[in-house]
């Protein structure tokens, strides 16, 4: 017990950073699906592009002689800018040739679900071939942007508290994620375009009767959430270093599980959702094998997220801040 | 002049006779000769498509199908020394068949989207590749193990009971959840069990972790041990044919009628009268038990199994086969399963050696990440785009059963004439 309690402080940081990187992926599938009702699969590996795009962007900069002395904070904007421009031009594509000519002959909703895996496949394979012919690895390691390392005294006022240590890159993360945060809810909240997206959401075809032009919004809406998880794939990248093609896949399953625990379709619930989610993550990571003496080890993470995410959907599958709908014929 | 000569040939039945036994007899007799060509190979197996367009008795182009599948196939390849390779291959096809005909059960009739369909094939594997080997000394308290060679027969059985179990488990809580959420909860389910799997070697040593388990002991048939491709090829037939012989049978049944009201639209299935959770979790038990019989074939086939063959990828390679060959369509099923493995396991892999070759005597240079046997995921990703996007229905796609209504409108009354002669007739029995 006291070991869990002496381990919070680093589990808190942990836990936070990954949260981030949750909640704006998280945000991502929670506006397409409050739009279309559709999960878009390929979402996840968006995000993972993004991560290569930043680390193509890093490696190309720093060839050239004159920007490989720029300051590292002009390096990341850079990086995580033209990040956001291709992955959120990408999503705009995505939804144009695979999701909008469903749209257009009422399809099933089954079938939407399958193009977006069949997209999600594309993208990571298209990912590992440009990666592994271009660099002759398919997984990517950046060298560290930021490493200064920090650490926080909590033992000094809480002695039962051992103290944290985190690298620069984590302010850097929390403190560009939550600019992403606000400015997206004021977004949503207060501009024109914020408003008919909610509209949207709410009754399409009424909507469109408001004179609103369903489908730019949809395209919008995909710029900005496609944009919005490539951003986070370059935070991701300067946070942990590594990248594969394959981690789309998994985190975007996280971060799924994240938008459903804060209420699909709510946006500030799915930013909740995923610091929650990556809080309640880094703790069974840190503890599973003190909590049940060595009989699982923190392999078991990732099964802790889905056994949520069967939780959830089981027993509220409205979310935390969602409404409950009533089906009908 | 050649369409009107088409149509003669599509309605005379000894026209197409003729023209089927000499394709078979030309292609089986070309195999035989050139013995190590995949094309040769792949055009005989074309002619089992040909029969299926050929307007003959069904029981005969069965019959005409087996004979192809059990004899002139396994014969014809036998000269080379690919056979091994080829029977291989065979035996994926029928592997894969009995999978997606169980994934079509599921998706295709109940239109539940599991994409974690997998999990069910390593349950199977696992169950036989435990006591297949000496892993389940490490926590039996009590048996020999590993089991004889002459049990591996029960285990397809019990394989098929232990993934239909855990079809119901997945599908009682899974019930309330419905359309899109319910893929993902199948998906989780699958990586949980895929990770519990590779995970499972302690506190108790189960499944070895990711270490897998070694030297699974090969089957044998009153005493002949098993353990060639070409051998493993027959009982992978055997099941493929009770695979298809349930399905067929429960699409037009009661159950099968109850999925389709279900698929097409929940809550009036519901107002019908059917029972909604026992027609679900039928389909899952069903769909899953299919595959779990397959299991066991697989790790004895193997005779190693570990947690990397039952990824997240497989699941949806099996899901390609279904939207492949047509959601709901058992022969279009059967189509997608053969092209899927077969472009996976022979083509890719053939184009590769080629283009290997190719770019080692210099003609032309391909990148070793380009190598087409590295695009699976690719290549699946455009099938399921393109199909779900200008070909939903599949490349054969489902037909509803055709009914006359005049003949059972007759039919009927005569039911009710007979009825109003003798009403107590339908009472006394």
């Amino acid at each position: 017990m006291s070991q869990i309690i002496q381990l919070l402080p680093q589990v808190l940081v942990d836990g936070l950073t990954l949260g981030f990187v949750y909640a704006v992926v998280a945000i991502g599938y929670t506006m397409v699906y409050g739009i279309l009702e559709l999960i878009n699969f390929a979402h996840g590996d968006i995000f993972m592009t993004g991560s290569f795009v930043g680390a193509g962007v890093l490696f190309t900069v720093m060839s050239m002689g004159f920007m490989s002395s720029a300051p590292t904070m002009v390096l990341f904007m850079i990086m995580i800018l033209v990040a956001a421009l291709i992955t959120g031009v990408m999503g705009v594509g995505i939804e144009r040739v695979a999701y909008r000519p469903l749209r257009k002959r009422n399809a099933p909703k089954l079938i939407a679900l399958i193009t977006s895996i069949g997209i999600s496949f594309i993208l990571e394979d298209a990912v590992r071939f440009i990666a592994d012919w271009t660099t002759g690895n398919y997984i990517i390691t950046t060298r560290p942007l930021f490493q200064h390392k920090f650490t926080i005294d909590f033992h000094s006022v809480f002695p039962f508290f051992n103290n944290a240590t985190f690298q620069g890159s984590f302010l850097v993360v929390s403190i560009v994620t939550i600019i992403m945060l606000i400015s997206l809810d004021l977004f949503v909240s207060k501009t024109k375009w914020g408003i008919a997206m909610r509209a949207v959401a709410q009754d399409r075809e009424t909507a469109s009767l408001m004179s609103i032009n369903v489908n730019r919004v949809i395209s919008v809406t995909f710029f900005i959430g496609s944009a919005l998880g490539g951003a986070t794939g370059v935070l991701f990248l300067i946070q942990y270093g590594t990248v594969d093609p394959y981690i789309g896949f998994i985190l975007g399953i996280k971060a799924f599980t994240a938008a459903v625990l804060g209420g699909i379709g709510n946006i500030r619930g799915a930013m909740f959702g995923g610091i929650l989610l990556g809080l309640l993550e880094m703790f069974a990571a840190a503890n599973l094998s003190t909590i049940t003496h060595g009989a699982m080890g923190s392999e078991y993470k990732d099964v802790f997220a889905f056994i949520i995410l069967i939780l959830v959907l089981i027993f509220k599958p409205e979310g935390l801040f969602g409404k409950a709908t009533i089906e009908k014929v | 002049m050649i369409k009107n000569a088409f149509h003669k040939f599509a309605d005379s039945t000894k026209a197409q006779i003729i023209f089927f036994a000499a394709y078979v007899l030309i292609t089986a007799f070309g195999l035989f000769l050139l013995s190590d060509s995949v094309i040769a190979f792949l055009v005989l197996l074309l002619s089992i498509l040909i029969l299926y367009y050929l307007k003959l008795n069904v029981r005969i182009k069965w019959a005409l199908g087996l004979l192809i599948i059990a004899v002139l196939v396994p014969f014809a390849a036998s000269q080379g020394s690919s056979y091994q390779s080829f029977m291989d291959v065979g035996t994926l096809v029928l592997i894969y068949v009995a999978m997606a005909l169980g994934l079509n059960i599921v998706v295709g009739f109940a239109g539940l989207l599991d994409l974690g369909f997998i999990a069910f094939f390593a349950v199977g594997a696992y169950t036989y590749g435990i006591f297949g080997s000496t892993q389940a000394n490490k926590f039996m308290p009590f048996g020999h193990f590993p089991v004889p060679g002459d049990a591996f027969w029960l285990f397809i059985p019990i394989g098929a009971i232990i993934a239909a179990v855990f079809g119901i488990l997945l599908g009682i809580p899974v019930l309330r959840v419905r359309g899109d959420y319910l893929a993902i909860v199948t998906l989780g389910f699958g990586e949980i069990i895929r990770i519990v799997f590779n995970n499972m070697d302690h506190p108790i040593n189960i499944t070895n972790g990711s270490m897998g388990i070694p030297s699974i002991e090969p089957p044998s048939f009153f005493g002949i041990p098993i353990g060639q491709p070409s051998q493993f090829y027959y009982i992978a037939l055997v099941i493929f044919m009770l695979a298809i012989y349930v399905a067929t049978r429960l699409e037009h049944s009661k159950l099968g009628r109850a999925w389709k009201a279900v698929r097409d639209n929940e809550i009036a299935a519901q107002a019908s009268g059917i029972p909604l959770v026992k027609t679900k979790l039928a389909a899952f038990a069903i769909g899953a038990s299919f595959s779990g019989m397959m299991g066991s074939v697989f790790a004895a086939k193997q005779m190693y199994i570990d947690a990397s063959s039952f990824t997240y990828l497989e699941s949806t390679i099996v899901l390609v086969m279904v939207i492949l060959g047509g959601m709901g369509s058992i022969p279009g099923v059967i189509l997608g399963a053969a092209v899927v493995i077969i472009l996976n396991n022979q083509v890719l892999t053939s184009l590769s050696t080629w283009l290997t070759q190719l770019s080692a005597s210099g003609v032309v240079s391909v990148p070793d990440a380009l190598s087409p046997a590295k695009m699976q995921r690719f290549i699946f990703g455009i099938l399921l785009v393109v199909f779900a996007l200008y070909r939903t229905k599949g490349l054969i796609p489902y037909k509803n059963k055709k009914v006359d209504a005049a003949h059972l409108k007759a039919e009927a009354a005569v039911k009710t004439s007979q009825y109003e002669e003798h009403p107590e007739a339908e009472g006394t029995h």
